[in-house]
């Protein structure tokens, strides 16, 4: 196997000057590549730019930087290498990770002049994240430093404590300057002081890692094969370990055992499945089993089915994740809608440093808290990443998984509908949701959704309110007004409200609901039939209305906790539908409710397929 | 696991994502080494059927033993098949090169197949050491409806995690051989016992090294009579692979421009 080494560090640090430097010395470069990047140079009117033999588009030589990650094959004393080079661009952050990713190795390019840089920084820690295996660090442009001894030992220094920070040991540091080639493939009389190994050494005294095979069993379904009458085939990937026909198995999440009858390859090979090969599975029992469920040993312990974890994400996106938003995860071939519960910590990956969590800023890393619309398999550590909207927004692994038996009742199996929410709501013509309206007590939200049942059911709609005050009464009469309380208020009416969604109702549910987290919890629970309506209106005009009394005694201090005057009310960052009762009459707001409900519940991918 | 195994089960699982994201998947065929070991590893990831079309884009330039070798193949492997006819040279961009533009009628054949076919997924026997463009591919490339492609605008792509999902009218581009050099295709042909064309044996000290169509591919100078002797005179040369593909080389940015067009 080819030993992958992805060249990482600052814009213009010498990273694919590095690269063609190493392909000419090694003697690696086509046949008329030498003449062609000479020719490119001087038609630039450049000196020999050896980047040019990676920085092939038109606009990567013009500017002289790369701006894709590209691939590489270097031949040295019988080893093929794969030199993966990667841009030093903030700006290209996403194409430095696809190529780095899947490294064995990662070279760190320091300029000596420079010194340690933002992106320096940077890549080291996504290396870290990526677990990359080995850090090799080149100190480069070395001819070009008064005193490159000192400077050599105070880079060293530096670089050692950043990735000290970054936690992440360190292979070798190279002085070298990549233009004249010195330490790189051959030993440089211009260092004298120096007596560590060339890079191509440091390179060839690594090897790629071997599979898993001697890891407990990690089988992941990529699919269910059924040609013709034949039997159903269960295609995936063997990640660790080893699996034989006969082997007792057990298939998370739903914990099912069965046999394994036969491994099924073409041509015909029944041998045992090793770590790292792509086979086909076929079960004694007619078990049910789909893409994203991971097969192990049944006599190992089962892995944890979960639908809430937390894991650390660098991130990808010019809009960083907010909590509420439904996203989507892969985790191995499992893929489910996840809804961001809270973000516990903000990393910007320039300074190593963790800032406060609403300065969040563009390729950050950012600590989250996740809840799944379904149960997944995961494990700790295990690599995943998130969509918005299909498009891969960040990466990184789960910290911690939190089983489903431990936050709920154990030995718990959710049963499958033979009616799907899809198959409800084409026969009823538009989908169930749920409409949650917030704001402060006296915005209007009571008398608002009551306006909007009333007109819904009018139009013939399977339409309910559920009313905070009336709930209070009955479902939650043993709640009281603690904040554990009122968290638990928030989470059963979103549960219910979830509950009467799926069954194909509009639920309208009106609860002051303060706070965002406890909405964030109450959306993941009907994720994708979840529209936060925000009705808004100032505290006075509030105080004004004064329904219930409520106001007068919380100014008065006899009402402790009371949202707007005694605690606070967080208003909704990005409701799916602003309402302001300040600025138009109630029959206006009804009618914009109502008309927005419609659209939602009608639309035509509502139609056609979504999942709670 | 060798270095075989490991880039062939890559290849097999890239294939199985491609059609388990695919609603209406096909495979270019240009009937040459690397996309016949592709139609090979088709057969393995679906367990002997190839459950999508094969497409040759039809410029009726190939070589006769080419045509030849794909009818034996059509028939022994019973694949569904279908030659996409690509539009005369006068149609395409003039402002190219000339043989540049010769290539480029298989873009133009391309985007009429996909117009008219409505494939979502397009596979691609396309390696990353055969052309520097080609190098900054990822494994799943979404395109717009006309194929075009940006090469600053590629999804992120890492840890086998791919962007299967593509907008209305668009496609994706697979590509399951990008790891895949040279070398690697004619040690797995051996070790497959792949049937290939004969054209790549030398026949009076000459042989191709990488088959076009007649008009812009020229043989090389080579002794190698049989796929061992090609391995050794791999492992020895550093003539680049397409030094006989005159499109190639008839302007810095002539390549880059096919690509940005669509071209595979």
């Amino acid at each position: 196997m080819d030993l992958r080494v992805a060249i990482t560090g600052h814009v213009d640090h010498g990273k694919s000057t590095l690269i063609g430097r190493l392909l000419y010395d090694t003697g690696s470069l086509a046949d008329g590549k030498a003449e062609e990047i000479l020719a490119s140079s001087e038609r630039r009117g450049l000196a020999v730019e050896w980047s040019f033999a990676v920085d092939a588009a038109q606009e990567e030589r013009d500017q002289a930087i790369t701006i894709e990650t590209t691939r590489v094959w270097m031949h040295y004393g019988g080893r093929r290498i794969v030199i993966i080079d990667t841009p030093g661009h903030r700006e290209f952050i996403r194409n430095m990770m696809s190529g780095a990713a899947d490294a064995d190795a990662g070279i760190l390019v320091i300029d000596a002049l420079e010194g340690i840089a933002d992106q320096t920084y940077r890549h080291a820690y996504l290396l870290r994240l990526l677990d990359v295996p080995e850090i090799i660090v080149a100190v480069n442009k070395i001819d070009a430093v008064e005193n490159p001894e000192q400077r050599f030992a105070q880079i060293s220094r530096d670089i050692r404590s950043v990735l000290e920070t970054a936690g992440k040991p360190l292979r070798a540091i190279v002085p070298l300057s990549a233009r004249d080639g010195d330490n790189v493939v051959n030993r440089s009389e211009r260092t004298a002081w120096y007596s560590g190994p060339t890079l191509i050494d440091v390179l060839v005294s690594l090897h790629p890692l071997a599979p898993l095979s001697d890891r407990p069993l990690r089988f992941e379904v990529a699919d269910v094969y059924r040609f013709s009458d034949e039997e159903r085939i269960s295609v995936g990937n063997v990640v660790a370990g080893t699996l034989a026909p006969g082997d007792r198995v057990r298939i998370a999440p739903s914990g099912a055992t069965t046999r394994v009858r036969g491994i099924k390859r073409w041509p015909e090979d029944p041998s045992p499945a090793l770590a790292g090969q792509a086979v086909g599975l076929t079960f004694d029992d007619p078990v049910f089993i789909d893409r994203g469920d991971i097969v192990t040993h049944a006599d190992r312990p089962p892995l944890v089915a979960t639908t809430s974890f937390d894991g650390v994400f660098f991130w990808l996106s010019d809009a960083p994740p907010r909590v509420g938003e439904t996203l989507s995860i892969k985790i191995g071939r499992a893929e489910v809608a996840v809804t961001v519960i809270g973000i516990d910590e903000t990393i910007d990956l320039g300074i190593l440093d963790k800032v406060q969590p609403d300065e969040s800023s563009k390729h950050s890393a950012f600590a989250l808290r996740l809840r799944a619309a379904r149960t997944v398999a995961a494990e700790t550590g295990a690599r995943c990443v998130l969509l918005r909207n299909g498009e891969v927004v960040g990466g990184g692994k789960l910290s911690t998984v939190e089983p489903v038996s431990s936050q709920r009742s154990d030995n718990l199996v959710p049963q499958g509908h033979l009616i799907s929410s899809t198959t409800r709501a084409q026969r009823n013509g538009y989908r169930g949701l749920v409409a949650w309206l917030t704001g402060l007590p006296g915005s209007g939200k009571s008398t608002i959704a009551m306006a909007v049942e009333r007109e819904l059911f009018a139009r013939g709609y399977f339409v309910y309110v559920l009313d905070g005050d009336n709930v209070r009464t009955g479902l939650n009469r043993d709640l009281g007004f603690t904040r554990e309380g009122r968290q638990e208020n928030i989470r059963r009416v979103g549960e219910v409200a979830a509950l009467f969604a799926d069954a194909g109702a509009i639920v309208i549910t009106g609860t002051i609901s303060p706070h965002a987290a406890d909405r964030a919890t109450a959306r993941a629970a009907a994720p994708g039939a979840f529209h936060e309506i925000y009705v808004r209106a100032s505290v006075d005009t509030c105080a004004t209305r004064d329904v219930k009394g409520h106001y007068a005694k919380a100014r008065a201090g006899e009402l402790p906790d009371f949202t707007g005057v005694s605690a606070p009310y967080e208003v909704p960052e990005h409701p799916d539908l602003l309402v302001d009762t300040d600025a138009s009459t109630i029959e206006a707001s009804v009618s914009s409710v109502v008309e927005y409900l419609i659209g939602a519940a009608t639309a035509p991918e509502a139609l056609l397929s979504y999942s709670i | 696991m060798d270095s075989l195994d490991r880039l062939e089960a890559e290849t097999i699982t890239i294939l199985r994502e491609a059609y388990r994201a695919s609603s209406k998947p096909c495979m270019l065929w240009s009937i040459g080494k690397d996309s016949t070991a592709l139609l090979w590893m088709a057969r393995k990831a679906f367990l002997g059927r190839v459950p999508f079309p094969m497409v040759l884009l039809e410029t009726f330039m190939e070589l006769p033993e080419v045509y030849e070798f794909r009818d034996q193949l059509i028939d022994d492997w019973q694949l569904e098949y279908f030659a996409q006819i690509c539009p005369p040279e006068s149609e395409v961009d003039q402002t190219l090169p000339p043989a540049t533009r010769a290539a480029a009628r298989k873009t133009e054949g391309l985007r009429t197949m996909l117009r008219e076919q409505k494939f979502d997924a397009v596979m691609v026997g396309i390696r990353r050491d055969e052309q520097a463009m080609r190098a900054k591919e990822r494994v799943f490339s979404p395109r717009r409806i006309d194929g075009t492609w940006d090469v600053k605008e590629q999804p992120p792509e890492f840890w086998g995690y791919y962007t299967t999902s593509v907008p209305d009218g668009a496609h994706l581009r697979v590509h399951p051989l990008l790891s895949w050099t040279e070398l690697d295709i004619w040690e797995y042909t051996l070790r497959e016992n792949i049937p290939y064309v004969p054209l790549y044996l030398a026949r009076d000290g000459k042989r191709y090294r990488s088959l076009g169509e007649k008009n812009i591919t020229v043989p090389i100078d080579s002794n190698a009579a049989t796929i061992e002797e090609i391995i050794a005179e791999l492992r020895a040369t550093r003539v680049p692979e397409r030094a006989g593909r005159t499109m190639d080389n008839e302007s810095e940015a002539s390549f880059e421009r096919l690509r940005a067009g669509g071209y595979m």
